[in-house]
């Protein structure tokens, strides 16, 4: 590498130390990630570390903090409202996740038949993500109303229960329910993504495959899934932190209830921090959320990602 | 003509305060004379001003502020800017601006915000002085919410009334000529409505204003508070049992769900002839009589204040709300101008009745405004200010009061105790706990 860069520099006739630093390729490369780290730093090292920084004070709004050491996790070590939300965030990522990759590759594998009309209906399967999340939060908060909901009105109507459906009101039904809503809306970014991906698997594969007289199954199985890994793996990547991250479904469609039944760890976070006053806390039970990211990001990449078989080696 | 007289008589025992409080000092005394004529700001040049505001439920009400504000500019020249945020985003955004330094001139913020953050804000002392000296005073509530050490750290603008709201019919169809005034008989009207087929309905779940104002008149009706004058968190108490119990008892004639009900969901109920018996601001009315096809609601609409419990007392929670003007601001003396001309009776009198029995006056020469005698369903709304109780009740407001109401601590206790989650001892001591984080903290 020096010795490429020496022979760069010295290569062509120039003078001036600017333009021999810019021949440097280091430097130009430097330069061309200056832009791209300036953002980063501002906009994402600085916010995480004030976060950080933040959960270890006793700031509220309004008034600066002093550094109080690891008491708002002690605090939150006790309060069983903290780890209410951290099962309902676990919960609520596992549920939805798997739901989401199960209902996504369906959809995707329907998607990638032939079928009539096809461009149209892969155009609709993206609307539950074009509309805007807290739209889409409005409407399932009337599907799930407790006195008019549209569930619960057709299922009276057909005779099947007497009284409406509690959605909202009880705790697990609550859970459910956010969580369908979670799946609806994320389906069309794996279903999607994933179809992309099926396209790129070489139709050769499965004419050998079937040649060799594997059916439907056996070539999901052992074509399309190992062909998948790597795509399923940023998409389950990406689609595992939207849902643990989530906010406005909830704050719309329940604000945490009934009783802290749906409440997040964002959506506890925020509401300590901000309407609440107390931003210490608040930023202590963000912070508490990335070791979860953290596991979710490796697991996905070393779990699923590098495969030696992929590359023609054995596990 | 009661109405009259109790202003009056307040006015009378305001000037005599005043008088006793001018007489400590001699320059004191010359300065509130002056206020008792009048308090000239003179606005700073080129000032222009921006006013957030929470949006308005009641057209009237927007409708009018914005009127008085175009005739402050066409006497001032002073333009002003009006945002709107949703309810909700207030507190968020009125913390964001104090903290950042940055942003509108002056806002209208709820509860105990201004003791959130009272060093940002600017002292309105000399201007809330001269107005209570001329409009009868303030109603010791609202104006809580607004002082800090003595000092107007905002002015208290307006109490959001709640009532009960129910179907007079209903109401008449399960025995009671008369809505009933005690705890007792309340809960044997809500047994007698379920009996007759629509049940009543009031707020357990996260709503702000609704959820908080139901679960704080349980409490406060059985004698129950959270803290002592000193800030001790005695939540804890046989009262409070005693309020969780009653609150059991009604809840078991309520229409499902009401532990997942928001803000709007008991005013959409009742409005679908969903639910009988609600409580509620007077927006829920005030829908019903602008939309035709409610016209036969409408008219079957009841209005009265919550009935009294053992504790004999007619406390509720209200939602008040203050201007503040963010020190930050470039032009104070404009802000305070303008503050000035919306609380001038030429402004003020038709903004409360334009309001439409929504925003209660939080100056007792107010209540003489007509609003409130021209509609038997606004009379309960009418003293909104005057009966309410500070958030905290009997600590001090702050951060600690405001963040014990943000976290539901309240609404959480009564909502896990009547669905059963928790039984109601369970239920008061988790409540104990989590409200001590706060005042202790």
């Amino acid at each position: 590498m020096a010795s490429t860069l020496t022979t760069d520099a010295a290569g062509p006739m120039r003078t001036g130390g600017l333009s021999r630093l810019l021949e440097n390729r280091n430097v130009l490369g430097g330069l061309f990630l200056l832009p791209a780290a300036v953002i980063l730093l501002l906009f994402l090292t600085y916010p995480l570390g004030l976060g950080v920084w933040l959960g270890f004070t006793d700031t509220q709004i309004g008034r600066s903090g002093i550094f109080i050491g690891l008491e708002n996790y002690e605090y939150l070590w006790s309060d069983s409202v903290f780890w209410l939300s951290v099962f309902n965030t676990v919960l609520y990522t596992v549920a939805a996740s798997a739901l989401k990759f199960a209902l996504g590759l369906w959809l995707a594998l329907i998607l990638n038949e032939r079928l009539p009309f096809k461009a149209f209906f892969r155009a609709i399967v993206l609307l539950p993500w074009v509309v805007p999340t807290v739209l889409s939060a409005i409407a399932f908060w009337w599907i799930y109303d407790a006195q008019f909901s549209i569930l619960s009105w057709s299922l009276i109507k057909l005779g099947i229960i007497d009284t409406p459906i509690n959605f909202l009101g009880d705790p697990n039904l609550a859970r459910a329910s956010v969580i369908a809503a979670n799946v609806w809306r994320g389906i069309p970014f794996v279903a999607i993504t994933l179809l992309a991906g099926l396209q790129t698997i070489p139709p050769s594969l499965y004419e050998a495959a079937m040649l060799d007289g594997a059916n439907s199954w056996q070539r999901l199985r052992h074509v399309t899934l190992p062909m998948l890994t790597p795509i399923i793996a940023v998409v389950m990547t990406f689609s595992v932190l939207f849902t643990f991250t989530d906010f406005q479904l909830i704050y719309v469609l329940t604000r945490g209830g009934p009783v802290n039944a749906t409440h997040l760890m964002a959506t506890l976070s925020f509401q300590r921090a901000i309407p609440g006053g107390h931003l210490g806390e608040g930023a202590a039970i963000a912070i508490a959320m990335i070791p979860f990211l953290l596991a979710a990001i490796l697991f996905s990449y070393f779990g699923l990602q590098r495969r030696k078989w992929q590359q023609g080696g054995r596990d | 003509m009661t109405k009259f007289k109790l202003t009056r008589r307040q006015l009378v025992q305001s000037s005599a305060g005043i008088a006793a409080a001018g007489a400590v000092g001699a320059g004191l005394l010359g300065r509130r004379r002056a206020f008792a004529q009048d308090l000239k700001i003179t606005p700073e040049e080129g000032a222009t001003l921006r006013v957030t505001r929470w949006s308005p439920f009641v057209e009237g009400d927007e409708k009018q502020w914005l009127a008085n504000t175009e005739k402050f500019t066409k006497e001032t020249g002073i333009q002003v800017r009006i945002d709107k945020e949703s309810w909700e985003d207030i507190r968020p955004k009125a913390a964001v601006a104090a903290n950042v330094g940055s942003g509108p001139d002056i806002m209208w913020v709820w509860f105990d915000d201004p003791h959130q953050y009272p060093d940002k804000l600017l002292d309105v002392t000399e201007l809330a002085d001269y107005l209570g000296g001329k409009y009868g005073g303030w109603y010791d509530g609202p104006k809580s919410y607004a002082t800090r050490d003595g000092k107007f750290i905002g002015l208290p603008l307006a109490t959001i009334g709640n009532a009960v709201v129910y179907r007079k019919s209903l109401v008449k169809a399960a025995g009671f000529d008369e809505f009933p005034k005690d705890t007792a008989g309340f809960l044997k009207l809500v047994q007698g409505l379920k009996k007759n087929g629509l049940g009543a309905g009031f707020t357990h779940g996260h709503g702000v204003g609704d959820g908080n104002n139901y679960a704080h008149w349980l409490l406060w009706s059985h004698g129950g508070k959270m803290v002592d004058e000193k800030g001790n968190v005695t939540i804890n108490s046989p009262e409070t049992i005693e309020a969780i119990k009653y609150a059991s008892e009604l809840y078991k004639n309520f229409v499902p769900g009401t532990e997942s009900w928001l803000d709007v969901n008991n005013n959409r109920a009742f409005l679908a002839k969903q639910v009988s018996c609600i409580a509620n601001g007077v927006s829920v009315y005030y829908a019903a009589k602008k939309d035709p096809a409610l016209a036969e609601i409408a008219a079957d609409i009841g209005s009265t204040n919550f009935p009294i419990g053992p504790s004999g007392q007619n406390a509720e929670l209200y939602q008040v709300t203050s201007a503040v003007i963010f020190k930050y601001t470039k032009y104070p003396k404009a802000a305070m101008r303008y503050l000035q001309y919306m609380f001038e009776q030429p402004q003020m009198d038709p903004w409360i009745e334009a309001s439409s029995a929504y925003c209660c006056q939080t100056l007792k020469a107010y209540a003489a405004n007509k609003i409130w005698t021209s509609d038997p369903v606004f009379a309960p709304y009418a003293k909104a200010s005057e009966t309410l109780r500070t958030n905290g009740y009997a600590g001090p407001l702050g951060p600690a009061s405001a963040g014990t109401m943000a976290d539901y601590v309240l609404v959480d206790m009564f909502a896990e105790a009547v669905t059963g989650q928790r039984s109601p001892e369970d239920a008061a001591a988790r409540a104990e706990q989590r409200a001590k984080r706060y005042y202790q903290s």
